[in-house]
């Protein structure tokens, strides 16, 4: 082995700065942080907390979810399906004569029609809810600090990450401090 | 109207008992004129206001039961709204007395000759007799009485104690509540409505008329807290969380009604049994397929898309008119249940619905004294639950 190739293994690796995580006493604190991160004009930032915390997402500027269009689009997508899925097997390429009714019974299909609405309702809401949370997601720089163990425990955290449009870290870990964290810390990653 | 805000009692409580008392006392009179006019007419309507009423009242029984038993926070605001509510239903009692002596008029079966030529009468007969009616009914409403007055007493006695074990006792009794809620309301559905069609049978009626009677008392309840809003009364302290979270409920027991309703439906027409077709062929026959279509309409597909989103269900305004909407359609539904049987062989039903003022003096006047009974028993007290330890949490619930 070239002794170039050895020290380029053994040297550290090249850090940058991924994000300003800062640790708040309590939830109030906590709220009060995320309302001056948001009205400061952060876009790209995240709260953390053991808990779910009531007011959080006014209080962090989110907009409403879309996910209800999603599950609204599914559910017509489920219902228009079966009755078509019933249609065509019942009453086009299979047809059969059930107990005298017609062969386009809708009344025996609702059944259908509504457990399959159901079902991609609720496939809707699961695997949308994990897209428009961007998962799955096996790696955040968040998780190279040590403190931020405490956000599934006692701790509640604020973190702005270095893709804001306004991130500079001086002025972040200032800023954070100014509106009452008691801890800052800048989070590195490896660059790639 | 007005209330001390540290104690949350009335300290004038207004005119609207009185106005409730003089349109009850009224529309009665009017009734009771109506029953010397036309007294097969005046039994239908009366039995689907006594109906509509009662069912009211059970469903804020529910509703309290319900509340007792998940411990929950967020209605803790409107206990007392729906305790009121509940604890007058027993008073009911005095408005069966009519339908005791009008059940010749109603109810095919009491008819001796009918039962004698009649094999399938005969063998309901150990049911269906007159003096098990009644003395089931007496039951239901005994059950009713102990059970609300069980609850509420406890409810009254936590306002000056500052005990928890009142919440734990509470609870205790809400869990056989529940069991005897389910039995005394399937029973009673079945002795005044489902015995109207004395062939007709079907086993999910008891569910169909529990949805109901749960959507009407949780538009009554709404309607009721936006009243004492607008007065002022609470108006800080139910806020538009609270609302939501009526709107919710209205909209889940809205689905949970088609469900309902549908599946007694499904299963008559799978079978396709004439003493089970019976009772919808003659609501899909003449202008009875009109009101059919509007419960169909109004009962499910209106209100479904009328709160479907958030900001519908966070609307005060919407959820004023869903609150009126639901006692409406929940009264169309009692109407379209009840008044195709009138006449001799459910001659109604041949001809068609026809409304008559007897429908609107009935409501009225059954109506204006519940309203009153329920006024009269809310004023009395403080207008929350002052000492329940959850209360705090329930004026500040916010939705998640």
């Amino acid at each position: 082995m070239s002794s170039q190739v050895e020290s380029a293994m053994t040297s550290s690796p090249k850090m940058r700065n991924a994000l300003v995580l800062a640790e708040f006493a309590d939830v109030k604190a906590l709220l009060s942080a995320a309302e001056k991160v948001r009205d400061a004009g952060y876009k790209k930032f995240d709260c953390y907390s053991p808990f779910p915390v009531h007011g959080l997402d006014a209080a962090m500027g989110e907009k409403q979810s879309p996910l209800g269009w999603i599950v609204g689009i599914m559910a017509l997508l489920g219902g228009g399906g079966a009755l078509l899925l019933q249609w065509w097997t019942s009453a086009v390429d299979y047809p059969l004569i059930i107990s005298g009714k017609p062969l386009f019974s809708f009344e025996a299909f609702v059944p259908i029609i509504f457990e399959l609405t159901v079902l991609l309702s609720a496939f809707g809401a699961v695997f949308g809810m994990f897209a428009l949370n961007k998962m799955p997601r096996l790696y955040h720089p968040i998780f190279n600090s040590d403190r931020f163990r405490a956000a599934t425990d006692g701790g509640f955290f604020v973190g702005i990450e270095a893709e804001d449009a306004k991130f500079e870290v001086g002025q972040v870990k200032q800023f954070l401090t100014v509106v009452g964290a008691t801890h800052v810390e800048v989070v590195e990653e490896e660059m790639d | 109207m007005k209330i001390d805000t540290k104690t949350f009692r009335f300290t004038d409580t207004g005119s609207f008992g009185s106005k409730a008392m003089i349109v009850g006392v009224i529309g009665l009179l009017a009734s009771a004129a109506g029953y010397l006019v036309n007294s097969e007419q005046f039994f239908h309507s009366y039995l689907t206001a006594f109906v509509f009423w009662v069912t009211l009242g059970l469903g804020a029984l529910f509703f309290t039961l319900i509340h007792h038993l998940v411990d929950a926070e967020w209605s803790v605001v409107l206990r007392r709204v729906m305790e009121s509510t509940m604890v007058t239903l027993p008073l009911l009692i005095v408005f069966f007395v009519p339908i005791a002596f009008g059940m010749h008029d109603l109810f095919e079966w009491t008819h001796v000759d009918v039962v004698a030529g009649d094999t399938l009468l005969q063998g309901k007969a150990p049911y269906l007799n007159t003096t098990f009616f009644l003395a089931r009914t007496a039951g239901y409403f005994l059950i009713w009485y102990l059970l609300t007055r069980a609850l509420y007493t406890r409810s009254i006695k936590q306002d000056t104690s500052n005990e928890k074990g009142q919440t734990i006792r509470m609870r205790q009794i809400s869990a056989p509540g529940m069991v005897l809620f389910g039995f005394t309301l399937t029973y009673a559905a079945f002795d005044w409505l489902m015995s109207l069609n004395p062939h007709w049978y079907s086993t999910i009626f008891g569910v169909y008329i529990f949805v109901g009677a749960l959507l009407s008392s949780l538009g009554f309840i709404t309607l009721i807290l936006l009243f004492l809003r607008g007065k002022g009364v609470l108006a800080d302290k139910v806020t538009v969380e609270h609302y939501h979270d009526l709107g919710k409920l209205i909209f889940a027991f809205t689905i949970f009604w088609a469900y309902i309703g549908f599946s007694q439906y499904f299963l008559i027409w799978y079978g396709n049994i004439p003493e089970e077709t019976i009772f919808y062929h003659t609501r899909w026959a003449g202008s009875w397929k009109y009101v059919s279509m509007l419960i169909i309409l109004g009962h499910f597909i209106f209100p479904f898309l009328m709160l479907l989103t958030r900001a519908a269900k966070r609307s005060l305004k919407v959820l004023a008119f869903m609150g009126f909407w639901m006692l409406f359609i929940h009264w169309v539904d009692m109407y379209w249940v009840i008044l195709p049987s009138m006449g001799a062989h459910g001659a109604n039903a041949h001809h068609g619905f026809s409304l008559s003022w007897m429908d609107l003096s009935t409501m009225l006047g059954i109506g204006g004294i519940f309203v009153w009974l329920f006024w009269k028993r809310f004023t009395s007290q403080p207008v929350v639950p002052v000492n329940d330890p959850k209360l705090e949490a329930s004026f500040h619930f916010v939705n998640g």
